[in-house]
C-alpha cells in the first residue's frame, strides 16, 4: 500500500498531530514502506481463527460500587498548564 | 398513521431514538470517584476520570447489574459474552481521547417497549441494544469570552446507552417512548429519569419519506434534554427537511442541535467534520462474561413492571384503561393508589387518586413522594364517605382541609363539625319547617309538579348546612310530601 | 568505597546485613557513581537527596529488624513508571514539567520491600525504539562504547527502549533497574549492554502507573547483572493488583529459590524458524553454544516449531501502533505536560502534539491511526490479531514438546548511532527475536553468553510457559555459570 501526501494529511488531522507541509511526502514514503511490509500478513491463513484481545486467559474482573477515590481536586488540577475557579481552561470551543 | 401535509402531498416521519440513560451508582463504571449530581467542579475526579499517564480502568460490578437489569426490563436478550471498545476522538471533555463504550458486542441486544398512547391504544417499539459506556466531562463555555471551562465530575459516569428502532412515527410516539422508557427505568431503579439533571437525554433521528417509500436520510438531534423538546424537535426538523425536499434539495446527513431558545433545529458546528472513531476493543480491559444464573438470579428480584402492573389493575380492580395508564406511569402513583384501595372500593379510590389527588398535586407543583395528604389518610377519608360519616359533598371539602394541613379526615370532620346528621329527629325537624315555610310549593307539589322534590332536598341541605344524610333525607321527604 | 557499585543485590544485600556498610554508604557511593557516568546520558532525573532519605530510613528499618527483601538497594527507575513527586517524562517533550502526583504500583512495590531510588532513566521516547535514540533528552551512549570517555571513537547505542536502564546497571551506577518491555525493550538493550533483563508473563506485573505504550504487550521487569538478582528484584516487582484490570490474581513464588541448577532431563527447544536467512555467525554459534552448555547440564534439546515466526514483526507493528495511537491521545496539553497555544482547541491539540511528539513517536502514531480507520480495520488491525492467535498457538504447541526455549536475543551485538537509522524498518529488525514472545505473553529473560569478535556481548534468550518465570531463571543461571562472562564495559564508575 503506497500513501500519498493527501492520505497522510487526513491522518495526521484525525491523530491531531500538526505535520508541516514539507514533511508530508517524506512521512508518506516511509509510512507506506511500512504497510507494504505488514502487508505480509496477508500470506496467513486465519480462516475461523479469533483474533485475540488479551494474552491474559481470564475474564474481567470487576470491583465493588464502592466511592474510594476522587476527591482531590488540587491534586488533580496541579499539573494543568491552565486553570481556573477549580476548572482546566482550553480556547474557547464553538458548538 | 398520521402523516404531515406537504406542498406535494403527505409525508411520515420516521423516528428513532438513542437515550444515554445515567445508571445508578455511588462510584463511577471504571474508577471509585463519586457520582453524585452538583459537586463542586473537579471535586468528583480520579486521576483515571482525568486520564492521568498510567492510569487503568476497573469495571464497577454494580453498574453491569444494572445494565442487566434494564435489559430484563425491556425483555431483551442478554448477552453473556460482550466487549468494551474504545471509540477514539478528540474533545476537551473526553480526557483519554476516547470513550469506553461497547461496539460490536454489547451486554444487551434485542428488546421491546410498549408505548402507551393518549388514546388508550397501545404500540410496540423495538429496542435495538444496550450499551455501558462512560459519560464525559461538561464543557462550560460562558464562563468567559475567550476560553471554555472543563469539570470533569461527569467523566467517566456509566450510562446505558438505549437504541430504538426506527419504529414511530409521530412526535407524540416519540414523547411516548421516552416517558415509557424512563417509566421503565425508575420503576427498576436503575436510572433516575431526571431530565433536567442530563440523567436521561436524548439523541433523536429524524426522517421523512412519501408513505411506503424506503427511509429517507436521517439527521441527528443530539442531546436533546425534555420530552416536549424532543417532540418539538421533531415537528421542526420533519417539516424543515420536508421543505428542502419539495424545493427540490436533499438532505444531508449530519448532527444538529435543538435551540432551546429560538425552536429551531441547526448544523453543529464543532461536530461537523466527518468522524472515523477507528473502534476497537480496550486492551486494558478483557472480555465480560456473565454467569448465567447470576442473571437469572437478578431476573428473580425484577419489581412488577408498568405493563403488567396495567393488565393487573385492569384485571384486578377494573380499572379503565385509561385510569390505569395514569395510576402505573410512576411506580409512587401505583404503590400510593394499592395503599388506598386495599379493602376499600377500587374504582372509588382511583377517582379519588387520579382526579383530587392528582390535580392538588398538579396545582400545587408537587410529586406524588410529596403530597400533603398521605395515603392511609386518603384512605380514611373513603372509608368516612362508606361509612356516611360524610358525604361525598363534604369530603371535598374535607380533602381541601387535608391537603392544606395534612391532618386525618376524622379530625378535620370533628374539628369542623362537619359529620353527617343521621339523627332522624333533627332531620325530620328541619323537613318540617322547610315545608312549612313553602306551603304553597308542597301544594304544588302534591298537584303533580314532581320536579319540586329536588328544590325542597335543596332547602333541607342548605337548612343543615350540608350535613344531613342525603339518603335519610331523602326517606322523610317522600314520607311526609304523600302525607 | 567504589568497590559497593560492583557489588551483586545478593552481596549487597549479605554485607548490609552483616553490617559491613549501610544503606547510607552503599546510596552515596552509588549516587557518586551516577554523577560519574553523566556522559552516558543514562539518567534524566537524578534523585541524590531523595535516595539518601530512602537509605537513611532503610538503614533506621534494618535496625529495627524490619528488614525487607530489597532492603537498602540503590536502584534506577526507567522514566516510564510515575513517581509521586519526580517528574516523569517517558523521554517525550510532551510531559514537559510533569510530575505525577500518584506512585506506580511497580516502583511502590519496590519501595515497600526497601529499594533506594537513585533516579529516573532514560528510554526511549514512550518507550518506542530499539536504540534509545528517540528520547527527547537525548540518546543514551553504552559504556560499552570505545574510546576515550565523552570522546568515543564508536558510539554504541545501549539498545532501547529501555537503554538508560541496561547503561546504568552495566555501568556500575545501579544494582538494578526497573524496564519495561513490549516487543523486546528490556531484552535486547540486555543482551547488548552484557547484563540480564527479564519480561515476566503479561499479568504478572502490574502495568498500573506506568506510562501505557502497547496496553496488551507492555509488561515491567528488573534488569540486573546477575541471574540471582534478577529473581530478588522481579519478586518484589511482581504481584496482583486490583487496580489492573489484566493483572493476574496468583502468587508470586520466591523466585531465588528457584535457582537450583538442576536442569537434567529438562526438554529444550530449539525453534527451527529463529535460523533465519543471513543470521551472523557468531550470533549461530553462541545459540550453538548454549545448547551445548544446556545439553551438558543434564538437559534435552529438542526441536521445535513456531512456523508463524516470521509474520511476528509484521504483527507487531500494527497491534502496538494501533494501541498507542489511542493511548498517547490523552496527551492533548490540556491537563498536565506541554501545552503549545493555538487559536482554536483543535490548532492547540495540533500544535501540542505536533511539537510534544518525536518523529518516531509520530510515525507509530499515524500507522495506529491508518490501521484502525474506515476501511482498514480488517484489512490490518483485525488480520494481525488473527495472527497474533496463531502465534499464541504455535508456542501451545511448542510447549507441549518442550519445557523452555532457547534462541539469540538480537540478531546482533550493539550497533553505533547512525548505523541503520534511515530505514525505520532495519530499526524494527531488531526485535525480530523478542517479538514473538511479547505476542503471547510469555515470560522471557535475556542471558549474558559471551563476546563477539567485537569484543561486545552477546545474550541468549529463554522463553517459558505463561508464569513459569522459575523455569526460565533456572535455566538462565545455569547459561550464566557455564558461559561465565568476564568481560566488563570499558567504562564504568
Ligand atoms: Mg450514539
Ligand atoms: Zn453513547
Amino acid at each position: 500500500m503506497s500513501l500519498d501526501k493527501a492520505t497522510v494529511a487526513k491522518i495526521a488531522h484525525l491523530a491531531r498531530i500538526k505535520v508541516p507541509d514539507d514533511e508530508l511526502d517524506h512521512l508518506a514514503g516511509e509510512l507506506s514502506q511500512i504497510l507494504t511490509f505488514v502487508e505480509q500478513l496477508g500470506e496467513v491463513n486465519t480462516q475461523d481463527v479469533p483474533p485475540m484481545t488479551s494474552v491474559a486467559a481470564q475474564t474481567l474482573r470487576r470491583r465493588k460500587d464502592e466511592v474510594t477515590d476522587g476527591g482531590y481536586r488540587d491534586a488533580v488540577l496541579s499539573n494543568g498548564p491552565e486553570t481556573a475557579e477549580g476548572f482546566y481552561v482550553v480556547p474557547k470551543v464553538v458548538e | 398513521m398520521s402523516y404531515i401535509q406537504g406542498e406535494t402531498g403527505d409525508w411520515e416521519i420516521v423516528i428513532g431514538l438513542e437515550v444515554h440513560a445515567q445508571v445508578i451508582s455511588n462510584a463511577k463504571l471504571f474508577s471509585g470517584a463519586a457520582t453524585a449530581f452538583g459537586a463542586e467542579p473537579n471535586s468528583q475526579v480520579s486521576f483515571v476520570d482525568a486520564a492521568f499517564p498510567g492510569m487503568l480502568p476497573v469495571i464497577n460490578e454494580h453498574c453491569i447489574e444494572q445494565a442487566v437489569r434494564t435489559g430484563l426490563g425491556l425483555k431483551a436478550q442478554i448477552n453473556l459474552h460482550s466487549v468494551f471498545d474504545r471509540k477514539n476522538y478528540f474533545y476537551a471533555d473526553l480526557p483519554q481521547g476516547y470513550q469506553i463504550s461497547q461496539f460490536q458486542q454489547p451486554i444487551v441486544g434485542k428488546g421491546e417497549i410498549v408505548l402507551d398512547l393518549p388514546d388508550g391504544s397501545s404500540r410496540t417499539v423495538g429496542v435495538t441494544r444496550l450499551h455501558l459506556e462512560q459519560d464525559a466531562g461538561k464543557s462550560l463555555h460562558d464562563q468567559h469570552p475567550a476560553k471554555t471551562y472543563i469539570d470533569l465530575n461527569r467523566s467517566g459516569v456509566a450510562l446505558m446507552e438505549i437504541v430504538s428502532e426506527p419504529d414511530m412515527r409521530t412526535a407524540e410516539e416519540a414523547g411516548a417512548y421516552v416517558r415509557k422508557l424512563r417509566s421503565i427505568l425508575r420503576y427498576l431503579g436503575t436510572c433516575d429519569g431526571n431530565m433536567e439533571e442530563g440523567s436521561m437525554r436524548c439523541d433523536v433521528n429524524v426522517s421523512v419519506r412519501k408513505p411506503g417509500a424506503p427511509f429517507g436520510t436521517r439527521c441527528e438531534i443530539k442531546n436533546v434534554n425534555s420530552i416536549r423538546f424532543v417532540m418539538q424537535a421533531i415537528e421542526y426538523e420533519a417539516r424543515r427537511q420536508i421543505e428542502i425536499i419539495e424545493e427540490g434539495g436533499k438532505i444531508d446527513q449530519e448532527t444538529r442541535l435543538w435551540d432551546t431558545t429560538k425552536f429551531v433545529t441547526r448544523s453543529m458546528r464543532s461536530k461537523e467534520e466527518a468522524h472515523d472513531y477507528r473502534y476497537f476493543p480496550d486492551p486494558d480491559l478483557l472480555p465480560l462474561e456473565l454467569d448465567p444464573e447470576w442473571v437469572e438470579a437478578i431476573k428473580s428480584t425484577l419489581p412488577e413492571l408498568p405493563d403488567d402492573k396495567k393488565a393487573r389493575f385492569i384485571g384486578e380492580y377494573k380499572l379503565s384503561p385509561y385510569d390505569a395508564n395514569v395510576l402505573v406511569s410512576e411506580k409512587a402513583r401505583a404503590d400510593f393508589f394499592e395503599t388506598v384501595a386495599k379493602g376499600r372500593d377500587p374504582k372509588l379510590a382511583a377517582n379519588w387518586v387520579t382526579g383530587e389527588l392528582f390535580g392538588y398535586l398538579n396545582k400545587a407543583g408537587k410529586e406524588i413522594e410529596e403530597s400533603p395528604v398521605s395515603a392511609e389518610n386518603l384512605g380514611g377519608l373513603i372509608d368516612l364517605i362508606a361509612d356516611n360519616t360524610i358525604s361525598g359533598r363534604i369530603a371535598k371539602e374535607v380533602f381541601e382541609a387535608m391537603f392544606e394541613t395534612g391532618e386525618k379526615a376524622a379530625d378535620i370532620v370533628e374539628k369542623k363539625g362537619l359529620r353527617q346528621v343521621t339523627d332522624t329527629g333533627a332531620i325530620e325537624a328541619s323537613i318540617d319547617s322547610v315545608l312549612a315555610a313553602n306551603a304553597d310549593k308542597v301544594a304544588e307539589f302534591r298537584s303533580g309538579k314532581d320536579k319540586l322534590f329536588g328544590f325542597f332536598v335543596g332547602q333541607v341541605m342548605k337548612a343543615t348546612q350540608g350535613k344531613a344524610n342525603p339518603a335519610l333525607v331523602n326517606e322523610i321527604l317522600t314520607a311526609k310530601l304523600k302525607g | 568505597m567504589t568497590g559497593l557499585t560492583h557489588l551483586t543485590m545478593a552481596a549487597a544485600l549479605d554485607g548490609l546485613a552483616k553490617k559491613d556498610f549501610t544503606a547510607v554508604e552503599l546510596t552515596e557511593a552509588h549516587v557518586k557513581a551516577v554523577e560519574t557516568i553523566r556522559p552516558l546520558n543514562a539518567f534524566i532525573t537524578e534523585t541524590p537527596e531523595q535516595a539518601l532519605a530512602m537509605a537513611k530510613a532503610s538503614d533506621a528499618r534494618r535496625a529495627k529488624g524490619e528488614a525487607g527483601p530489597m532492603e537498602g538497594l540503590p536502584i534506577a527507575v526507567k522514566d516510564l513508571f510515575c513517581t509521586k513527586g519526580v517528574p516523569t517524562t517517558a523521554a517525550s517533550h510532551i510531559l514537559d514539567g510533569f510530575k505525577p502526583e500518584y506512585e506506580s504500583t511497580v516502583t511502590s512495590n519496590l519501595w515497600r520491600d526497601g529499594a533506594v531510588m537513585l533516579g529516573k532513566v532514560n528510554l526511549d521516547e514512550f518507550a518506542m525504539g530499539s536504540a534509545n535514540i528517540t528520547s527527547y533528552h537525548g540518546n543514551v551512549v553504552s559504556p560499552w562504547s570505545p574510546g576515550e570517555v565523552g570522546n568515543w571513537s564508536r558510539q554504541l547505542v545501549p539498545g532501547g527502549s529501555s537503554g538508560g536502564s541496561a547503561a546504568a546497571v552495566a555501568a556500575r551506577a545501579a544494582l538494578g533497574a526497573t524496564g519495561t518491555d513490549t516487543g523486546g525493550s528490556i531484552r535486547q538493550p540486555a543482551a547488548f549492554t552484557g547484563i540480564v533483563g527479564i519480561k515476566p508473563t503479561y499479568g504478572r506485573c502490574s502495568r498500573w502507573g506506568v506510562v501505557a505504550f502497547a496496553s496488551s504487550l507492555d509488561q515491567a521487569g528488573p534488569m540486573t547483572r546477575t541471574v540471582e538478582d534478577a529473581a530478588i528484584m522481579l519478586r518484589s516487582m511482581c504481584g496482583f493488583d486490583p487496580k489492573d484490570s489484566t493483572s493476574v490474581d496468583m502468587a508470586v513464588p520466591d523466585f531465588r529459590a528457584a535457582l537450583t541448577g538442576d536442569i537434567r532431563g529438562l526438554k529444550v527447544g530449539i525453534p527451527k524458524e529463529y535460523r533465519v536467512e543471513g543470521m551472523p555467525a557468531e550470533i549461530a554459534a553462541i545459540w550453538d553454544q548454549g545448547i551445548a552448555w544446556l545439553k551438558e547440564a543434564g538437559a534435552e534439546p529438542v526441536e521445535i516449531s513456531l512456523p508463524h515466526t516470521k509474520y511476528a514483526l509484521a504483527t507487531y507493528y500494527i497491534v502496538a501502533p494501533a494501541e498507542a495511537s489511542s493511548n498517547l491521545a490523552r496527551y492533548d496539553g490540556l491537563r498536565y505536560g506541554l501545552r503549545v497555544e493555538g487559536a482554536s482547541l483543535k490548532d492547540m491539540y495540533e500544535n501540542t502534539r505536533g511539537a510534544g511528539f518525536g518523529k518516531e513517536v509520530r510515525r507509530r502514531i499515524l500507522i495506529g491511526t491508518y490501521v484502525l480507520s474506515a476501511g482498514y480495520y480488517d484489512a490490518y488491525y483485525n488480520k494481525a490479531r488473527q495472527v497474533r492467535t496463531r502465534i499464541k498457538w504455535d508456542f501451545d504447541e511448542a510447549f507441549k514438546q518442550c519445557d523452555v526455549i532457547l534462541t539469540p536475543t538480537a540478531p546482533s551485538t550493539a550497533f553505533a548511532i547512525g548505523e541503520k537509522m534511515d530505514d525505520p524498518i532495519q530499526m524494527y529488525l531488531n526485535d525480530v527475536f523478542t517479538v514473538p514472545a511479547s505476542l503471547a505473553g510469555l515470560p522471557g529473560m535475556s542471558v549474558p553468553a559471551g563476546v563477539g569478535s567485537d569484543g561486545l556481548p552477546l545474550g541468549l534468550q529463554l522463553l517459558g510457559r505463561p508464569f513459569d518465570e522459575e523455569t526460565v531463571l533456572r535455566v538462565g543461571q545455569v547459561i550464566e555459570k557455564a558461559a561465565a562472562v568476564t568481560a566488563t564495559p570499558p567504562f564504568m564508575a
